[in-house]
C-alpha cells in the first residue's frame, strides 16, 4: 500500500478523539472487593450484589474460549480498571445538569442529546464508559407505559423486572465473558414495553468508551410484553489509542407472545491502526428468547469496527410459530478480524429462522462467518434459511465459512447457501468509465453487496451504515 | 476531438496487438471501425476508455488538446468519453436508476455543474426513453443483472443517451441482436447523431451500418488499419468479405 492510501487509512477513524474530562475509576484489578466497590458506588441492592458475585465466582473457573477464527495476546484481566465513571457533583436531575463537555463530546458522535435537537423519532440513551448519561424522549414514552432508562435506574426503580429476567437469556455461566459481564457490568439500558404498545420511535444507545486502560461491560435488556413491538438502535464508537481496550457486552432480548423486537447495530468501534496497533477487542454476548407463542426477533448488525470482533446474536426459538431473523455485514480491512455468526435454537414448533451474512474482506482482514442452526425434536415442521456470501478486496484477505446444522426431526428443513467471491477487475473499470472515482466504484459496489441487509435497517441507520461501509474500505484498492 | 498517431500496444508483457494505429476522428462524424476477429478492434476500444493491461508501447492519443493516455478511466468518462460494452458488467444489488444518477451527477460535479436531484434527474429520464423509444422495465432492476443480450445493449446506450458524451465508442454494440434489439439500438445511435458528437462504432458485420450510416469505415487487420473509405466500402466488405480487400 502507498504512503498516500496509509494516510487515509489512518486519518479514516474521525472518531478517535479523547474527551478531557474528570472521572471516578476503581484500581486495576479484579477481586470481590472491586465488585462490591461496583456495586455500593450504584448503590445495588443486596440480591444484585450476590449475582454479581455468584457470576465472579464461575468466571474464576472458566477460561477463555480458543475455538474461534482470532488471534491476540493474552489478556491480564487484572491489568485493566473494571470502574470508570464520568465526575458529576451529583446524578444529573436532567440534560441541563449533564457536564457540557460530556454534551460536547456526543455532538462530534453527531448525537443530538438535546431533546429539541433530537432527530425526530428517536430517543436517545447514551452510555460514557460505564455510565449511562442521559436518556431523551423519557417522558414521552412514559405516557405509554415504555420504560427506556439506564440500567442503573431500572435495578433502583423497577427492579422486580430486572430480577425477573436478567440472566434468564444469557446464563452467567454462559460463556468466559458473558461471565465476565455479569460480575462487573457498570450501567448499560433497560426497555420495557407494555403489552399490546407499540413503541412509536427507534431507541436508541450510543457507546462510547473514553478513558483509557479501563474496559467497557454493559448490559442491555429489552423486553416486549405481549402483542409489543419495539426497534431498537445501537451505536458505538472510541478514541483512537496504542493499545488494546475490551468491550464485553450482554444484551438480552425477551420477547412474550405476539411480540416483536428488532435490534440493529452499527458497530464503528476503533478498529487499530493499519499495522494492527492498538483497537477494541468486542467480545459481545447477544440473545434473544421468543419465548411466546408467535413472537420474533430480528438481529441487523454492521460490523465494520473493532481489532477483533467475536459475537454470535442469536435467537432461542422457544414459542410456537416463533421466528428469529439475523442480517448481518461484516467488514475486515487492515488486520481486523471478525468471527461473527448468529445461532438458531428451534424449540417450538413450526419454528422459522432466515439468515443473511455479508461478509466483506479488504487488506490483510479476516472475516469468519460461523453460524449455528439447531433444531430440536420438538421443533417439528421448523425452516431455516441461511445465505452467507463473502466478498475478497485484494490478495492478502480471507473469508472462511464455518456452519454447524443439526436437525433433530424429520419434518423440519435447513438450507445452506454460500457464495464467495472477489470484485472484478471489470465491475470497477465498468463504473470508472462511467465517471465514479475508484472509492465511490468500491463503495456502489460494496453497496450493493450488502443491499439485503441495509434494506433491514431503520432509514437514519441505513445512510450512517453506507458512509461507514466506505470509510472502512477507504485506500483498500488503488 | 481524437487523434490517435501511431498507437502501438500489447497486452502486458506480451504479444503485440495494435502496430501503428492512425486515425482522425472530428466532431459531429461517425466512423466504424471494421475487421475481423483479433485484428485489434476490441484493445483500441479498451485503450481509448483507460481499460487496464495494456502496454503502450509507442504512440500518442491526443483528445481535446489533452493527453488521454495519461488520463484515468473517471477523468476520461468526465471529459465526454462513453464506452458501450461489448459485455456489460453486472452490479447486483446496485439500482439501474441509481447508478445513473451517480454516474451522470459524477460527471456534472466534475464540470462545476448542479448535481441533478432525485425530481430533475427523473425527468430527464423520461424524456430519454421516449427519445429513445425504450420500454422503463430496465431502469429498477439491478445493473445488468439478469438481463439478456438484447437488454444489456440497450441499457448501454440508454447510459450513453444520458450521460451525452462528445466522443461515444460502441464496443460491438450490435452483436448478439436480434433484428428487433438491432433496429432500437441502431433507432438509439442514430438520434444521438449530433453536431457536437462524435461516434466510433467497431463492428464485426455490416448489418448495423445498414441502419446507421457512417461517415467513414476503416479495415483494421492485425494491429493496422489497412483501408479507409466512405459507406460503400462496407458494401464492398459485404460483398467480397475481408479476403476481397487484401486482408
Amino acid at each position: 500500500m502507498t504512503d498516500s492510501a496509509q494516510a487515509l487509512v489512518s486519518d479514516s477513524y474521525k472518531y478517535g478523539f479523547v474527551t478531557d474530562i474528570d472521572e471516578d475509576r476503581a484500581p486495576p484489578g479484579l477481586n470481590e472487593d472491586v465488585i462490591r466497590f461496583i456495586s455500593a458506588k450504584k448503590g445495588e441492592p443486596e440480591w444484585l450484589l450476590e449475582w454479581r458475585l455468584g457470576a465472579f465466582g464461575r468466571w474464576q473457573k472458566m477460561s477463555e474460549p480458543k475455538w474461534a477464527n482470532v488471534h491476540f495476546p493474552p489478556i491480564d484481566y487484572q491489568a485493566a480498571s473494571y470502574y470508570s465513571a464520568p465526575k458529576q457533583k451529583a446524578a444529573p436531575k436532567s440534560i441541563d445538569d449533564v457536564d457540557p463537555e460530556l454534551l460536547r463530546t456526543y455532538e462530534k458522535l453527531g448525537i443530538p442529546l438535546h431533546e429539541r435537537k433530537a432527530l425526530a423519532g428517536v430517543a436517545v440513551d447514551a452510555v460514557f464508559d460505564s455510565v449511562s448519561v442521559a436518556t431523551t424522549f423519557k417522558d414521552k414514552l412514559g405516557e405509554l407505559g415504555i420504560i427506556f432508562c439506564s440500567f442503573g435506574e431500572a435495578v433502583r426503580e423497577h427492579g422486580d423486572l430486572v430480577q425477573q429476567y436478567l440472566g434468564s437469556v444469557v446464563p452467567q455461566g454462559d460463556n468466559f465473558y458473558a461471565a465476565l459481564n455479569s460480575a462487573v457490568f457498570s450501567d448499560g439500558s433497560f426497555v420495557y414495553v407494555p403489552p399490546g404498545v407499540r413503541c412509536p420511535m427507534e431507541l436508541s444507545t450510543y457507546f462510547r468508551i473514553n478513558a483509557a486502560k479501563t474496559g467497557q461491560f454493559e448490559r442491555t435488556l429489552v423486553i416486549a410484553d405481549k402483542g409489543a413491538y419495539v426497534s431498537y438502535l445501537e451505536g458505538c464508537t472510541a478514541p483512537q489509542r496504542d493499545e488494546n481496550q475490551l468491550h464485553a457486552a450482554v444484551v438480552e432480548l425477551v420477547a412474550l407472545d405476539d411480540a416483536q423486537i428488532k435490534y440493529s447495530t452499527v458497530q464503528n468501534w476503533y478498529p487499530g491502526d493499519a499495522e494492527g496497533r492498538g483497537g477494541i477487542y468486542n467480545f459481545v454476548t447477544k440473545r434473544g428468547a421468543c419465548r411466546g407463542a408467535r413472537s420474533k426477533i430480528s438481529w441487523t448488525q454492521v460490523e465494520t469496527g473493532s481489532a477483533i470482533t467475536w459475537k454470535y446474536p442469536g435467537c432461542l426459538l422457544e414459542g410456537d410459530d416463533s421466528v428469529g431473523e439475523f442480517y448481518s455485514v461484516a467488514v475486515t480491512n487492515n488486520r481486523q478480524q471478525a468471527d461473527t455468526g448468529t445461532k438458531m435454537i428451534h424449540l417450538g414448533r413450526n419454528t422459522r429462522s432466515t439468515i443473511i451474512s455479508k461478509g466483506i474482506s479488504a487488506g490483510k482482514g479476516q472475516n469468519t462467518y460461523r453460524g449455528l442452526v439447531r433444531v430440536q425434536p420438538k421443533a417439528v415442521n421448523s425452516r431455516n434459511y441461511t445465505q452467507c456470501d463473502s466478498l475478497l478486496i485484494g490478495q492478502k484477505c480471507g473469508a472462511h465459512t464455518v456452519p454447524y446444522i443439526e436437525v433433530r426431526n424429520p419434518s423440519s428443513r435447513v438450507e445452506h447457501e454460500a457464495t464467495t467471491s472477489k470484485i472484478s477487475e471489470e465491475q470497477m473499470f465498468y463504473c470508472r468509465s462511467r465517471g465514479l472515482s475508484q472509492e465511490d466504484a468500491l463503495s456502489l459496489i460494496v453497496n450493493g453487496f450488502c443491499k439485503e441487509v441495509l434494506k433491514e435497517l431503520p432509514m437514519e441507520f441505513a445512510v450512517e451504515a453506507q458512509k461507514l461501509l466506505s470509510v472502512s474500505l477507504e485506500g483498500s484498492v488503488g | 476531438m481524437l487523434e490517435i498517431k501511431n498507437l502501438h500496444a500489447s497486452v502486458d508483457g506480451g504479444r503485440e496487438i495494435l502496430k501503428g494505429v492512425s486515425l482522425t476522428v472530428r466532431a459531429g462524424e461517425v466512423h466504424a471501425i471494421m475487421g475481423p476477429n483479433g485484428s485489434g478492434k476490441s484493445t483500441l476500444a479498451g485503450i481509448l476508455a483507460g481499460r487496464d493491461g495494456y502496454d503502450i508501447t509507442r504512440g500518442s492519443v491526443i483528445y481535446d488538446g489533452r493527453d488521454l493516455l495519461a488520463m484515468s478511466p473517471e477523468d476520461r468518462a468526465r471529459a465526454g468519453i462513453f464506452l458501450a460494452f461489448q459485455y456489460p458488467v453486472e452490479i447486483p444489488g446496485v439500482n439501474n436508476m441509481y447508478f445513473l444518477r451517480v454516474a451522470l451527477n459524477a460527471g456534472r460535479k466534475a464540470r462545476g455543474e448542479p448535481e441533478l436531484d432525485a425530481g430533475q434527474f427523473l425527468k430527464t429520464v423520461r424524456n430519454k426513453l421516449k427519445l429513445l423509444e425504450i420500454d422503463d422495465d430496465l431502469l429498477q432492476r439491478g445493473v445488468n443483472v439478469g438481463f439478456s443480450g438484447g437488454e444489456k445493449k440497450r441499457n448501454e446506450i440508454f447510459q450513453m443517451a444520458m450521460l451525452e458524451p462528445r466522443l461515444a465508442i460502441l464496443d460491438e454494440t450490435d452483436s448478439g441482436l436480434d433484428i428487433d434489439a438491432l433496429r432500437v439500438v441502431a433507432n438509439g445511435i442514430n438520434r444521438l447523431r449530433a453536431p457536437n458528437r462524435a461516434i466510433v462504432m467497431i463492428t464485426h458485420y455490416q448489418r448495423l451500418l445498414d441502419h446507421v450510416a457512417p461517415d467513414f469505415v476503416h479495415v483494421l487487420s492485425e494491429g493496422r488499419i489497412v483501408r479507409s473509405g466512405d459507406k460503400s466500402l462496407a458494401a464492398e466488405l459485404e460483398k467480397t468479405g475481408y479476403a476481397g480487400v487484401g486482408v
